[in-house]
């Protein structure tokens, strides 16, 4: 596996936490959107857009680049913001979230913002659109991999594990998961509204290579990335645990700021908290590894 | 009565012949494959085909993805499983992402007759009419299916195309060729306008003879495009006979009957009187007494058509 440098990994890890500012300014801004979920995938999309992707700004539609599908399209003010920092679009524009005439949809419009892959919002999607992409490509001998970002709650939904058994099936190991583990859902905690664990078994029964990484650990994000592409012959998917809310110490695992804007303070307050670099306790984390 | 020709089977070897000259063609099914007939282009091409198993949503997502690859899925199961366990799916990811994904739902109306209401399709069109972005396609014979399938595989766009499991008549010679968004004149007429859609084609050919021996003169317009329809055909039919007959193998809400009546009552208002399943379900039962029963019978159309005159100011 290559090695990446420490520079590299704390580059990213600041990159993360400038998007989560971001994130939490637009939202601020349209006094509407997701702040939890968003902040919980900051690190895992960061690593994907900054990282690992092969992309081309100045040419979105580029075929041989990299798919990302955000399944968990309410995190798209950190997808916005990851974007425009990459090239996609003017920075400026990330204002106009959620406005008239926006190319910033409130959930992630194929047809709209330069980037986005598919359109997304309405839970469950992600997987099965994967799958049917990573097949699409290996029918043309197409070399670019296909990402997808689930949330924890949407694995609730049954359509996933349809994908999940489809994916299996035709063995598409040119596709990466990666699931949001964040623990915490709209209503409540993901354990107490529909339990999903034992997570790691139910993929490894469905036949899936699963990685089990710290979510806001950036060397073991981008590690495990690098990990999926030498699996053959089976998808994998890695489960990240993350912290919904990551970075605000009012939001944190809390599913009251699932889908809310903060107020003045309380957006002063979070730009604030998320200006402190990362933490030492996320640059250590839990050990990962593949099974 | 002319020889009946099975309108899955025309639909599945026209899918299978057109998958030989279009490789970016795709097929998906959701283990009905032998009764949707999609099993031809599977035996021809397994390479390109995909059985999902009992999955019908992951299917029309799985679609999805093979569009965003530039694929053109064909996507197939029995038509009110297609159109209502994944209306969602087809909602946000074929409609309001505009995929170019072709959905095709068998069995249509209640051409599945002895499997009963369970089987049977009567809100399809309805449901799959109110997506923007979508056109709605109803195939009235095996020639018309077997022509329309490289049509709907070559425009650009997602596409619910609804297929009978019926063995029908055909109505449409060898040298028919449809056009999406056309409707064609079966036969003309002043005195008032038949307009159907689908197996019923037929029974309203047979409407407008009993019609004409009654010294009634009947147009008959045939319309496999349900959305977007043929505004300009319509309207001079509206204009020129003031009565219109819709006639459909489907709820008499939301579909044929429904978009003939909002575009002359918005544009030309004519009394609309619409045939169809009457808001009720059906029962398990053969296929012609069953549309006898309920409210599809040749009497039924000439009824209408009597009270359309009747109502004509």
């Amino acid at each position: 596996m290559v090695y990446h440098s420490d520079e590299l990994v704390a580059a990213l890890a600041e990159r993360a936490a400038q998007l989560r500012r971001t994130a939490i300014e637009m939202i601020y801004c349209a006094q509407s959107g997701h702040p939890g979920g968003s902040l919980s995938a900051a690190d895992l999309l960061t690593a994907l857009l900054f990282h690992k992707m092969r992309l081309d700004p100045a040419n979105p539609g580029w075929p041989e680049r990299d798919r990302l599908i955000l399944s968990k399209g309410h995190a798209a003010p950190l997808l916005y913001a990851a974007l425009a920092q990459r090239g996609f679009f003017p920075i400026e524009e990330l204002k106009t979230l959620r406005q008239l005439d926006s190319r910033l949809q409130g959930h992630p419009d194929r047809l709209k913002t330069p980037g986005v892959d598919m359109t997304a919002g309405a839970l469950g999607h992600g997987l099965a659109i994967g799958a049917g992409l990573a097949l699409s490509a290996r029918l043309d001998n197409q070399t670019f991999r296909t990402y997808v970002v689930l949330g924890d709650g949407e694995l609730q939904a049954g359509v996933i594990w349809e994908g999940a058994l489809f994916a299996a099936k035709y063995h598409l190991d040119n596709i990466t998961v990666i699931v949001d583990l964040n623990g915490v859902q709209l209503d409540g905690p993901v354990r107490d509204i529909m339990p999903i664990e034992p997570i790691v078994d139910k993929w490894r029964s469905f036949g899936w290579y699963v990685i089990e990484i710290h979510g806001h650990n950036m060397r073991q994000i981008i590690d495990a990335l690098d990990e999926a592409d030498d699996i053959h012959g089976q998808p994998t998917v890695i489960i990240a645990h993350t912290t919904k809310g990551k970075g605000v110490s009012f939001m944190e695992n809390q599913c009251t700021w699932h889908g809310r804007a903060p107020s003045p303070e309380q957006c002063q307050q979070a730009i604030c908290e998320l200006a402190v670099s990362p933490d030492a306790a996320d640059a250590a984390g839990p050990a990962g590894g593949g099974q | 009565m002319a020889d009946r020709v099975s309108m899955r089977a025309a639909y599945g070897q026209a899918l299978q012949a057109y998958g030989a000259l279009n490789p970016k063609v795709v097929v998906l099914d959701a283990d009905v494959s032998a009764s949707t007939q999609s099993s031809h282009f599977g035996k021809a091409f397994p390479e390109r085909f995909f059985d999902v198993g009992v999955a019908e949503a992951g299917m029309v997502d799985l679609a999805v993805g093979l569009a965003l690859g530039g694929k053109i899925p064909f996507v197939n199961t029995f038509a009110f499983l297609l159109t209502l366990r994944a209306a969602e799916q087809i909602r946000t990811c074929v409609a309001y992402a505009r995929t170019n994904v072709k959905l095709v739902g068998a069995y249509g109306g209640l051409s599945d007759s002895f499997d009963g209401p369970t089987h049977h399709a009567i809100c399809d069109i309805a449901v799959m009419r109110s997506m923007p972005n979508l056109t709605v396609v109803v195939a009235a014979d095996a020639v018309e299916v077997a022509r329309l399938v490289p049509i709907v595989a070559e425009h650009d766009g997602p596409v619910y195309l609804r297929v009978s499991r019926a063995d029908v008549p055909n109505v449409f010679g060898d040298n028919y060729t449809p056009q999406l968004g056309k409707g064609t004149v079966l036969r003309d007429g002043g005195d008032v306008t038949l307009v159907a859609t689908g197996v019923m084609v037929e029974r309203t050919m047979r409407a407008a003879d009993r019609l004409l021996a009654q010294g009634t003169r009947a147009r008959v317009l045939a319309l496999h495009t349900i959305k977007p329809l043929d505004r300009e055909l319509l309207l001079a039919a509206a204009a020129d006979t003031k009565a219109v007959v819709t006639v459909e193998e489907h709820s008499v809400i939301g579909g044929l009957g429904s978009a003939v009546a909002e575009l002359l009552s918005a544009e030309a208002p004519v009394p609309v009187q619409r045939v169809g399943l009457a808001d009720c379900f059906a029962e398990t039962g053969p296929y012609d007494a069953l549309l006898d029963r309920y409210g599809m019978s040749v009497d039924d159309i000439t009824a209408a058509a009597h009270r359309a005159i009747a109502l004509r100011r």
